[in-house]
């Protein structure tokens, strides 16, 4: 069975981020592979292991300057990778990135494509299922876990009150929660063969889309950006053994004692 | 009012709509004259969805086991056919980014998610809190509608109108080949005592900060003692030492509780948007530094595997 992940190179979450002056997120310092992108890498490494055969390829929208991140993919043992990248990119919104990424898995034709439930920088959390509806593929969103049995797919699927069992057949679209699997770290040897693995650099005509990404494909625009209503930081204490008293007093304070 | 028509996607749970559905649909009839509710399944909510404004119910009805995002999108597309609105709300839930998702690929509209916050100004305007809700982005569609907006819980209040009952009208979903084919199997309830962490007046979380996954008992007992729900981050539910379910932050659930006592939570931007709305926020956590303490009432610089048990043994002294 060959497997999709969708990943994406993400400025580091942990440090400070910004705006351009077109209101898009500034990509312009080092990008990672997000971490919520680590658990759909394994667990297509796993189902391909246990299918007895089959490859991953992982596909991203984005920046080819810098693919440390998506090395990082090929290093945990992915086979191959499908990168667009193009200036007129971006500005792309959601619908947008999952026409790009639809065009780039139609030429893989994958048995089943995992993908994060959503990237930890736009938060958008629909591309997955945008492109589900393009690739005319049944969707499950939020797995916790996932099986395949011959061209049948089980997860469990979480819910608001547990979770529920769900099946489709294949090809399908899967995303999958972090925590679903433990992510392998890359080994030396991962690392030196990831250098050597096909990267194959696509543009926007490559694919056709040239209408259809970009600020005006995303017929959405932001129109300012303004500071929210602060809220004020409090009183702060160090613990000298009262902590637990001054919390007490607190909460009789607001009378929820 | 330059909106005319709305359609709200609305979602039942044990047999009553939910209160992000009647938030939208409160907020709603602010915006537009005509307010459409759109549901699935096989409860009557044609009285809960006109007391709270929707004057027709659009029913998908029954979908025998299957998945919502595909048939429930397919329906609406097909009803926008014949005759769209201005927008669709949708609630930000597991089944509502299908919908919205489905939707948006099917019509081949935008989606703008996110949501906290819709104004009328000459047309839709969004609001998104960025940046753990340090900074508002607004934003609106620029092309022909109907766009889709995937708005937030607890956005709006919830507030009935008085409406009579909704019309009922049949959106059947016609025939969807492989991209329906998801269907449930079985359903499990994880059970879980005292209130729902949504609803809860107090509600004590626990991160990274305890150190290790046993130490969330700690936890569990001072929400039991304040009569709380108990939350986690989402550093600790990837970690596995809690579910999903308890997850706060922007992947997991919104709450505004009258108090919210962060346990060894730093305050990532991912956290702070779920909790930032609380009435009275308390944090105890080592690092002086930590960006809760910006947002907190009252902020103890403390081990909190100190701090919380000293806590419970003062509540469990108060109870005897």
């Amino acid at each position: 069975m060959n497997v999709v992940v969708c990943v994406k190179q993400i400025p580091d979450p942990a440090a400070p981020q910004s705006l351009d002056a077109s209101y898009n997120l500034n990509r312009s310092g080092k990008l990672i592979l997000d971490e919520a992108d680590t658990y759909g890498v394994e667990m297509a490494l796993q189902l391909v292991d246990q299918a007895g055969g089959g490859e991953v390829t992982v596909v991203s929208m984005g920046s080819a300057a810098d693919l440390a991140g998506v090395r990082n993919a090929l290093a945990m043992g992915a086979a191959k990778a499908i990168i667009v990248s193009d200036e007129a990119l971006r500005g792309t919104d959601a619908l947008g990135t999952a026409k790009v990424l639809a065009a780039a898995i139609r030429r893989v034709n994958p048995g089943l494509v995992l993908a994060a439930t959503e990237s930890s920088d736009g938060y958008t959390g629909t591309t997955p299922v945008q492109l589900a509806e393009l690739l005319a593929m049944p969707s499950i969103t939020f797995a916790k876990s996932v099986t395949v049995t011959g061209d049948t797919l089980s997860v469990a699927r979480q819910t608001e009150a547990g979770y529920d069992e769900v099946t489709a057949p294949l090809p399908a679209v899967v995303t999958v929660t972090a925590g679903v699997v433990e992510p392998r770290y890359a080994s030396f040897k991962g690392i030196m063969a990831a250098k050597s693995k096909p990267v194959e650099i696509l543009s926007v005509a490559d694919l056709g889309l040239a209408d259809q990404v970009g600020p005006a494909g995303a017929r959405q625009q932001i129109i300012d950006v303004v500071t929210a209503e602060a809220r004020q930081a409090g009183e702060k204490f160090v613990d000298d053994g009262d902590g637990a008293t001054k919390i007490v007093a607190f909460l009789e304070s607001i009378k929820v004692l | 009012m330059t909106l005319n028509t709305l359609w709200v996607v609305v979602e039942s749970a044990n047999g009553s709509l939910t209160t992000t559905s009647l938030e939208l649909l409160s907020h709603a009839r602010t915006l537009a004259s005509n307010v459409a509710a759109v549901t699935w399944g096989t409860g009557d909510h044609a009285a809960q969805a006109g007391e709270y404004g929707a004057t027709t119910l659009y029913s998908v009805g029954d979908l025998g086991g299957a998945l919502p995002g595909a048939p429930v999108a397919a329906a609406i597309a097909a009803l926008v056919g014949a005759g769209a609105p201005d927008a669709i709300l949708v609630p930000t839930s597991y089944d509502g980014r299908d919908i919205a998702a489905r939707l948006s690929a099917r019509l081949d509209r935008p989606v703008l998610t996110n949501v906290t916050g819709l104004v009328d100004e000459g047309g839709l305007v969004t609001e998104h809190p960025i940046f753990g809700g340090t900074q508002v982005a607004r934003a609106r569609f620029s092309a022909e509608g109907p766009g889709i907006v995937v708005v937030r819980a607890k956005s709006f209040a919830a507030e009935p109108s008085g409406g009579a009952a909704a019309t009922v009208v049949a959106a059947p979903v016609g025939e969807l080949g492989a991209i329906g084919a998801a269907r449930i199997t079985a359903t499990h309830v994880e059970e879980r005592e005292g209130p729902k962490l949504e609803e809860a007046p107090v509600v004590v979380s626990g991160g990274r900060g305890l150190g290790e996954a046993s130490r969330y008992a700690l936890v569990v007992e001072a929400a039991r003692l304040l009569n709380g729900a108990a939350g986690a981050s989402r550093a600790i539910v990837d970690a596995g030492w809690v579910p999903y379910s308890h997850q706060v932050g922007q992947t997991g659930k919104t709450v505004k509780p009258t108090v919210y006592i962060a346990c060894g939570i730093s305050g990532a931007t991912q956290h702070m948007v779920g909790m930032k709305g609380s009435k009275n926020i308390v944090a105890i956590n080592k690092d002086p530094d930590a960006p809760i303490f910006q947002i907190a009432d009252l902020g103890i610089v403390g081990d909190v595997n100190t701090v919380l048990p000293s806590l419970i043994e003062a509540l469990k002294s108060r109870a005897s």
